[in-house]
């Protein structure tokens, strides 16, 4: 770097405008802060600004914009940390993590949790099996307690539920929070109620001066009751957690769980005809653009890697799929998991149509589209050979596979 | 052996007019009963033997349908517990929650405690039943199944991924018969302390803008939609990029 110094007009002019949305990142340095037994500290080096000519101006008019500060990148924020080193009562939440991680739903339940919790209490999160989560302390957990064995894995409601029973009897959580969705949280939840022997509260919307409001029946009517210790909430229940962070201390069960002899058995998950789901709730869509010159290899590969297959709006209108299948605006919102865009540039309509995906994969020639952007795995390359190669690589996964079982 | 199946059955509330109606997943219980058992399918029902939106369930092809008799505001479950257990059931169907009432979706758990029983959710298939091991389908969300292998007697609750349940005739609604019998009254405590009213509209959620300076409201206006870190692949052989591909495939679950 040379030590000319250079003016930025621009940079200077973004620091004098409050209203522009880099404003704060040319901000200078802070110069002076309270410290932690109420000093006040200053930073003599961050005191004024270096001038033009590369000599440091201390201007005590108190009109100093900055000036010729270089531009960073926005800060990361933290969040104050909440500690609860002592609980005098737990509430405990048992998520879903769909797929690992935790979903909408379970976040807006962590917000409810926090509202009950009040500053003495602790939220316990209960997770079985692996996970992939990394911010269960932004989500608002002081507490997270991993049961983790093969006992777990699978569909394993029963074991499931001994496991809560022996965490009810144990610790004694205030209250207990489920998801009341179809991911298992409802079931689970319903289960533990009925080994416990209490009335849930269910499809919880509200929740508000120790009364709960819940959807009864089809949905027509709501039901005002006082709050019970079994709460299945509904999503959208409360606000999520954002404004602090949180522990999220390992905790472990006094005694281990007793192993329940399954009288259900997880066979497995069965494999279904793709084509055969409703595209609005297909977990996995491989969607294909304009950039897929070779339809018969795009339908092929759908099929190698299962997924149910979508378009976009210009796929369509050339007559390559149909009209069901269009991704966006004017055709399905999807909510898969999982999205791999095979020369789908991007449209405004088009993104708009994935919004609530996921993970989306691009497979694009133009870096610089705008599905590159909102993609968490780009390639750069041709479709054709792209899918081409994926074809192979599934084969050889799968005969792998069966080698290895052999 | 052919095993006893029994189907529950509500009376459930249209959607549109609010008027008594077969229930839709419970009627679909009945279809996947009578698939399975045709005439030998016991269905039941514990409330008001006068009902007429019974009949509905009647004109999908029964002979008859036992009630247990109670009256509005009762408590169904230990009527029913006496009468299965005394009933010698090897499957018990049902709707997965009422239409009307609390709507819970408790009573299929609970029953399934009390009589010790294992309780699937969301069946949406029976595959085969040997050796007192009944192989179903269970409905997953976003269109999955998954198989299970379940120890019979057993419980089972059925959502809208089961068959679609047959019309109803109005002739066998009108020829079947309503069987009532008299069991032991308990009372609901819930509606002592609860309240049933019209649901109200959800609060919209708001997009809440925490923003402390003029600045970061206006950042928060303009600004487009995050640009995610993600990763690019320029320059790579496509097989290098079918593999990171099929590795991120992999690591989400969709690829088996």
């Amino acid at each position: 770097m040379s030590d000319v110094i250079r003016r930025d007009p621009h940079a200077e002019w973004i620091a004098r405008n409050r209203l522009h949305p880099l404003h704060a990142s040319l901000q200078s340095q802070q110069a002076s802060w309270s410290g932690p037994t109420g000093v006040v500290r200053k930073n003599p080096h961050a005191v004024g600004f270096i001038g033009p000519n590369g000599i440091r101006r201390i201007d005590r008019s108190g009109a100093e914009q900055g000036g010729n500060v270089r531009r960073m990148s926005t800060a990361q924020v933290q969040l104050p940390l909440h500690q609860v080193p002592a609980p005098a009562f737990y509430v405990a939440v048992v998520p879903d993590m769909v797929g690992g991680r935790l979903s909408a739903h379970d976040r807006d339940l962590f917000g409810l949790a926090r509202q009950l919790v009040g500053t003495q209490g602790a939220v316990l999160a209960v997770v079985f099996g692996e996970h992939k989560e990394t911010a269960f302390d932004t989500a608002g957990v002081d507490r997270l307690l991993r049961l983790e064995g093969h006992e777990y894995l699978g569909y394993a409601p029963e074991q499931r539920v001994q496991a809560l029973h022996a965490l009810d009897s144990q610790l004694g959580p205030r209250h207990w929070l489920f998801p009341d969705s179809r991911d298992g949280g409802a079931e689970l939840g319903r289960r533990l109620a009925a080994r416990l022997g209490e009335r849930p509260a269910t499809r919880v919307w509200q929740v508000k001066d120790g009364l709960c409001t819940g959807r009864a029946g089809a949905g027509y009517q709501d039901l005002n009751q006082a709050l019970p210790r079994l709460i299945l909430a509904a999503a959208e229940c409360a606000e999520p957690v954002s404004e602090t962070r949180h522990e999220a201390l390992p905790l472990s069960l006094e005694r281990p769980v007793v192993r329940t002899l399954p009288r259900i058995e997880d066979g497995g998950a069965v494999a279904v005809d793709p084509a055969a789901i409703p595209m609005a709730e297909a977990e996995f869509i491989v969607s294909g653009g304009n950039g897929v010159k070779d339809w018969g290899l795009f339908h092929q590969a759908a099929v190698a890697l299962g997924a149910t297959e979508g378009a976009s709006r210009v796929a369509v209108d050339d007559g390559f799929m149909t009209r069901d299948r269009q991704v966006g605006a004017s055709g399905t919102w999807v909510t898969a998991r999982v999205y791999v865009a095979i020369g789908i540039s991007g449209a405004i309509q088009h993104l708009q149509g994935i919004g609530a995906c996921d993970k989306v994969v691009a497979v694009n020639m133009d870096p610089t589209c705008d599905m590159i952007k909102r993609a968490d795995l780009s390639i750069i390359g041709d479709s054709t050979a792209v899918l081409q190669a994926l074809i192979e690589a599934i084969a050889k996964r799968r005969n792998g596979a069966e080698r290895n079982a052999a | 052996m052919k095993s006893k199946i029994v189907t529950l059955v509500s009376v459930g509330a249209h959607p549109a007019s609010g008027r008594a109606r077969r229930a839709e997943h419970d009627a679909r219980a009945v279809e996947l009963g009578l698939r399975l058992a045709g005439q030998a399918l016991e269905v039941l029902h514990v409330g008001d033997p006068a009902e007429p939106a019974l009949r509905d369930y009647l004109g999908m092809g029964l002979a008859h349908l036992d009630v247990l008799e109670q009256p509005a505001g009762g408590d169904a479950l230990p009527g029913l517990i006496e009468y299965l257990r005394d009933a010698g059931a090897q499957m018990v169907l049902a709707g997965s929650r009422a239409e009307t009432g609390e709507g819970s979706g408790m009573l299929p758990y609970l029953l399934a405690e009390r009589l010790g029983w294992p309780v699937v959710v969301g069946l949406a298939e029976i595959e085969r039943i040997d050796n007192g091991i009944a192989q179903v389908l269970q409905a997953l969300p976003r269109g999955q199944r998954r198989r299970l292998n379940v120890r019979l007697p057993l419980i089972a609750t059925v959502d809208a991924a089961a068959p679609k349940a047959r019309q109803s005739a109005y002739g066998p609604a009108q020829r079947g018969e309503l069987l009532a019998h008299e069991v032991e009254i308990v009372a609901d405590e819930l509606l002592s302390a609860a309240q049933l009213q019209p649901a109200r509209p959800r609060p919209k959620r708001l997009k809440v803008i925490k923003a402390k300076s003029g600045a970061d409201r206006m950042k928060a206006a303009t600004a487009k939609a995050s640009v995610g870190g993600g990763k690019v692949l320029k320059g790579v052989s496509a097989e290098e990029g079918a593999e990171a591909i099929l590795k991120l495939l992999i690591e989400e679950g969709v690829v088996r």
